[in-house]
């Protein structure tokens, strides 16, 4: 025999709580999160009407497209040219997809020769012991040279959108030195004192053994950065400035694209997998051997160090 | 093994839940960052070092650090400055040592 419970009561229950959150009528994180309340956007009158006139003014004189003859002709022009791109695209993807091999077919190269060709003869042809590396950086160093693309325009984007100018940085420096570190802290120094130059060997011995020990380019310019960064958390950005300035940032992000940029070309033209290689492999096991892979990782490792530290000033103070 | 690696698995799960339901962004952070470390001991047990290195050193390390920038910059985390400022709250918060001043 059941009974019905009273509202009181049942508002104390599980399954009350369980059904108030599925309707969604009350929500549970107003006042329990961290909140702040937003401040109401309000504008003067002037700054608006301000506005107002600056875009009827572009209205006028840009698109005054009854005076103007050439700019009636450009924009019909852009528009038919527009469409016409967007179907040469398109139709141009739709041939190549339909050229490909069909997918996930078991006599597919992709599904047996690939990876029994790499798993075989991967040491003999890249030299290198580690074959996950022999594979990133020889074979598919083209993709790889699109990563580190991704990364060198990712930082250009940041810094577009974060650097500050000079004038505004020294005069915020002036206010307070350390306005943007945590103050002297025995402990946190102490730590980085003794952690910072292992972080930084570990991270060069990645970087250098890539191609015979687990790691590569990509892992060591990481652990090089994280390196950085406690360096900066613990000493300040005046000290970090005594090595590692905007000048030497630039300087090193740029040649490390490059020199990727030329090996990979020299590697391409004088004849890549499979032709001849004219790029000694030397003995496999030795630290100077594996023909490109040894120079390619250092690059990667310090386009991936300078990334990593450039992400963090840019966040923490607008400038290297 | 077998027994270890599923007490990590479940600790990550455990992990993952507890990111979304805590209440501080600072302490979603913080089990933000030992899901990261906990997944690249993962790694390890699955015998891939190269991502266990890459994990530990930009997820549990570098990811963290921007977080934290970003927390500081929209005023999320409170500073000894901001303590002085709300009188009593802060003034406790001051007594208990916290010292969100050097994240």
């Amino acid at each position: 025999m059941s009974r019905l419970k009273s509202e009181e009561e049942y508002e104390k229950t599980a399954a009350f709580h369980f059904f108030r959150w599925l309707s969604g009528s009350k929500d549970y994180y107003v006042g329990n999160m961290e909140m702040q309340p937003q401040e109401e956007y309000k504008e003067e009158e002037a700054t608006i009407q301000e506005r107002m006139r600056e875009q009827q003014m572009i209205r006028d004189k840009v698109y005054d497209t009854q005076n103007n003859k050439w700019l009636f002709r450009f924009r019909w022009f852009y528009r038919i040219m527009a469409a016409v791109f967007c179907a040469i695209l398109g139709v141009l993807l739709i041939v190549t997809v339909s050229f490909l091999p069909p997918t996930g077919g078991v006599a597919k190269p992709d599904n047996n020769e690939v990876a029994a060709r790499y798993i075989e003869r991967g040491m003999q042809e890249t030299g290198a012991v580690n074959i996950v590396t022999g594979m990133i950086l020889t074979y598919r160093a083209f993709d790889t040279f699109g990563e580190t693309n991704v990364l060198f325009i990712a930082t250009c984007c940041v810094m577009i959108m974060l650097m500050a100018e000079d004038a505004e940085l020294k005069k915020r420096e002036l206010l307070n030195d350390r306005r943007y570190e945590p103050k002297n802290d025995a402990i946190l120094q102490g730590v980085a004192t003794i952690l910072v130059p292992v972080i930084f060997i570990f991270g060069i011995y990645i970087i250098l053994n890539g191609h015979l020990s687990p790691g590569g380019g990509f892992s060591g310019g990481a652990t090089i950065g994280a390196g950085l960064i406690l360096y900066v958390s613990a000493f300040g950005f005046k000290k970090t400035q005594r090595f590692f300035h905007e000048g030497i940032y630039k300087a090193a992000k740029v040649t490390a694209l490059c020199m990727y940029g030329l090996i990979g070309i020299y590697y391409y033209v004088t004849g890549a997998n499979g032709l001849e290689n004219h790029i000694p492999l030397g003995i496999p096991g030795h630290i100077v051997s594996a023909g490109i892979i040894f120079p390619i990782n250092i690059c990667v490792g310090i386009e991936v160090a300078c990334t990593m530290y450039a992400f963090y000033a840019l966040f923490r103070r607008g400038g290297l | 093994m077998r027994v270890f690696q599923y007490i990590l698995l479940g600790f990550l799960v455990v992990c993952a839940i507890s990111v979304s339901f805590s209440r501080k962004l600072l302490n979603s952070i913080l089990i933000f960052m030992s899901y990261s470390l906990v997944m690249s001991i993962i790694w390890i047990c699955l015998e891939s070092p190269d991502l266990a290195i890459t994990e530990a050193a930009v997820g549990a390390g570098v990811t963290s650090v921007l977080f934290f920038v970003t927390l500081k910059k929209i005023n999320a985390m409170e500073t000894i400055e901001d303590m002085g400022k709300f009188g009593k709250q802060g003034q406790e918060a001051k007594e208990d040592g916290v010292d969100d001043e050097q994240a």
